[in-house]
């Protein structure tokens, strides 16, 4: 399976901010941070097309979220996730002495997820944050 | 229909105060000169929200009497041993201020989103100082906008708008027509692009490459503006110039332009990523502003180096301060966050990660800031007020979180609130509460009231008094 080497950004985009607005456990908050924006360059390298689920691998975690055709091309081998409970399982948590996590140019790999499905909302608390 | 006019939107850093909100029936029907975030706000604010106090029986969220929750929050904050109080950037100054007081009550560690956002910034202007001033001035006098590692067209919506360069001021006038002139171009050649792909059945054009040559406009007598990140943002499209760096390459870039300003030569062709010789150009361009400012955000913060990013930038503006007028603002992210840094300035003498336990305030970012503690994992309890870490901590730091006692004061159901053992859900200050903030130049504004709040909700402010005040009963009590 074709994986690509990437630098990782998260961010604020509008439809993130009118998202969470709407309800951090509506669907279009999910919709509008659940996605990975990427070069459609990239895209092609990858063997998949827009609105394909793909798996983000750092060295902090993984996700699947959905693939989008990044509107600000060109920018090869870059990747944005905005911020948002996805994007927060792969995020640096190193803050190098200074309180601040590391949240942009983190490394990362990037694969087609075909098979598999983004978590919702409740699932991913359930995952990845459920009291033992 | 009534209409309440200038009301201050409670959204960004940018804190707009010409919204105008149409009321009827206490209902919020419409919003004008908002922009599509702040709109959302008003009118989508009631969706997902809860109205009564829960309190986690049985690993379940089950509704509670207002005391029994008020109990429950006092009892867990004073068996902690290092409680943490995190959020306070979405809240009125008042609300900030009782925070403190209930932090030192019970020997805490208060933090506010400053920690995950310009936390290297102060850090960096407390070592390096800062040249800057208030929106005001800029909407009136800047004639050179650089915004560096940000994209207010996501951010913060209405900034280009109603502070820089498509603002009209007294001595500066709006780009904006320069701005819709160039958008047709843009699209004129892209609808170009898309016909003779039609035509041809195949895409000729391969990707284009971001043009490094300086226009025309770059070098006129008039408002002008400058993007530099890492990827051609939305931001860049209304620029005059966009300059492509690098990821985690700002430093260079801006200890080259140091170097330049100061008639030094470079001996290499590229730096960050562009050519020496454009770098040059735009030095030129600095040098020869009248007012100039730098706007940046976290693509300096976040990335490599941090708060050695932002000493740079700093630095570059007291350089060229020797040859012109210049100034430097951090892009603020919520509306209060500069409010919450004041309030814990001039309550504690530092702006944020302030450690109580030893009965006096001590401040060291890296130890007594919250993602550390949390991925330390040393904290045994936590109250968040108006913020939503576990969708915005890294995992390891959530999850640390989640997993201590948890008391959330929010208006919104959020996964924070989903997560915790008690949830305060409270009034929406700026829409049900009025109260105090501050804007990102540190002009303090109002907030206002334009709808009554639910019967049962509270105020931030006042569940954090009666917080406090039963921490102090039982306390009394117990000894």
């Amino acid at each position: 399976m074709p994986k690509l080497k990437v630098s990782l950004l998260t961010g604020r985009t509008v439809d993130q901010g009118v998202g969470k607005e709407h309800g951090k456990l509506s669907e279009e908050y999910q919709e509008s941070v659940a996605i990975c924006y990427m070069d459609p360059e990239d895209i092609k390298s990858l063997g998949i097309r827009e609105n394909k689920n793909v798996r983000i691998i750092t060295n902090f975690g993984s996700v699947v979220v959905r693939l989008v055709k990044s509107p600000t091309a060109p920018h090869p081998k870059v990747v944005f996730i905005p911020y948002g409970p996805w994007a927060s399982l792969v995020m640096n948590p190193e803050t190098h002495g200074t309180g601040m996590p590391s949240l942009k140019g983190i490394p990362a790999e990037i694969e087609p997820a075909l098979e598999e499905r983004v978590p919702s909302m409740l699932n991913l608390l359930e995952e990845h944050y459920k009291r033992e | 229909m009534p209409v309440v006019s200038q009301v201050t939107c409670p959204v960004c850093g940018s804190f707009c105060d010409d919204i105008e909100v149409v009321v009827k029936n206490n209902i919020i029907t419409d919003v004008r000169n908002a922009c599509a975030v702040g709109a959302a706000k008003f009118l989508d604010y009631t969706n997902h929200r809860s109205v009564k106090p829960l309190v986690r029986k049985n690993d379940e969220l089950v509704e509670a009497s207002l005391d029994e929750a008020i109990r429950k929050s006092a009892e867990i904050l004073i068996d902690a041993t290092y409680p943490i109080l995190y959020g306070w950037s979405s809240t009125s100054c008042e609300a900030i201020r009782v925070g403190l007081e209930l932090a030192e009550e019970v020997g805490g560690v208060i933090d506010n989103t400053t920690t995950i956002c310009h936390g290297p910034s102060i850090l960096s202007i407390q070592d390096v100082g800062i040249a800057s001033c208030t929106l005001g001035q800029l909407r009136h006098r800047a004639d050179l906008i650089f915004y560096w590692g940000c994209n207010p067209w996501s951010s913060h919506p209405r900034h280009v708008e109603r502070y820089t360069t498509f603002s009209n001021g007294r001595f500066q006038k709006s780009a904006w027509r320069a701005h819709v002139s160039r958008l047709g171009g843009i699209l004129s050649r892209k609808r170009l692009r898309r016909a003779i792909n039609l035509v041809l059945r195949r895409d000729v054009f391969a990707t284009s490459e971001i043009s490094r040559e300086l226009p025309y406009t770059m070098f006129q007598k008039k408002r002008k503006m400058v993007v530099v990140d890492v990827r051609k943002t939305h931001s860049a499209d209304g620029a005059d110039y966009f300059l492509q760096v690098e990821p985690n390459k700002d430093y260079e870039l801006l200890q080259a332009f140091r170097m330049l300003i100061a008639d030094e030569e470079l001996d290499i062709d590229r730096v960050a990523g562009v050519p020496v010789e454009t770098l040059d150009e735009i030095a030129d361009v600095m040098i020869g502003c009248e007012l100039g400012v730098i706007f940046f955000g976290q693509g300096l913060t976040m990335t490599e180096g941090k708060l050695r990013n932002v000493d740079a930038a700093l630095s570059l503006v007291r350089d060229l301060n020797q040859r012109t007028k210049f100034l430097i603002m951090p892009m603020r992210g919520h509306f209060n966050v500069t409010g919450a840094d004041i309030v814990f300035t001039w309550q504690t003498g530092y702006p944020f990660a302030v450690d109580f336990s030893q009965g006096y305030p001590q401040y060291n970012p890296g130890e007594t800031s919250v993602i550390d503690i949390l991925c330390r994992d040393e904290t045994d309890a936590a109250l968040v007020v108006a913020s939503d870490p576990v969708a915005h901590f890294p995992k390891k730091a959530a999850q640390n979180l989640v997993k201590n006692p948890l008391i959330v004061i929010d208006p919104q159901t959020t996964p924070t609130s989903l997560m915790a053992d008690v949830v305060f859900p409270s009034t929406f200050v700026g829409i049900e509460t009025e109260g105090t903030a501050y804007r990102m130049d540190h002009v303090p504004l109002p907030l206002k009231k334009v709808v009554e709040p639910p019967s049962n909700c509270l105020p931030d402010v006042e569940i954090l008094q009666r917080i406090l005040h039963e921490v102090r009963r039982l306390r009394s009590k117990r000894k």
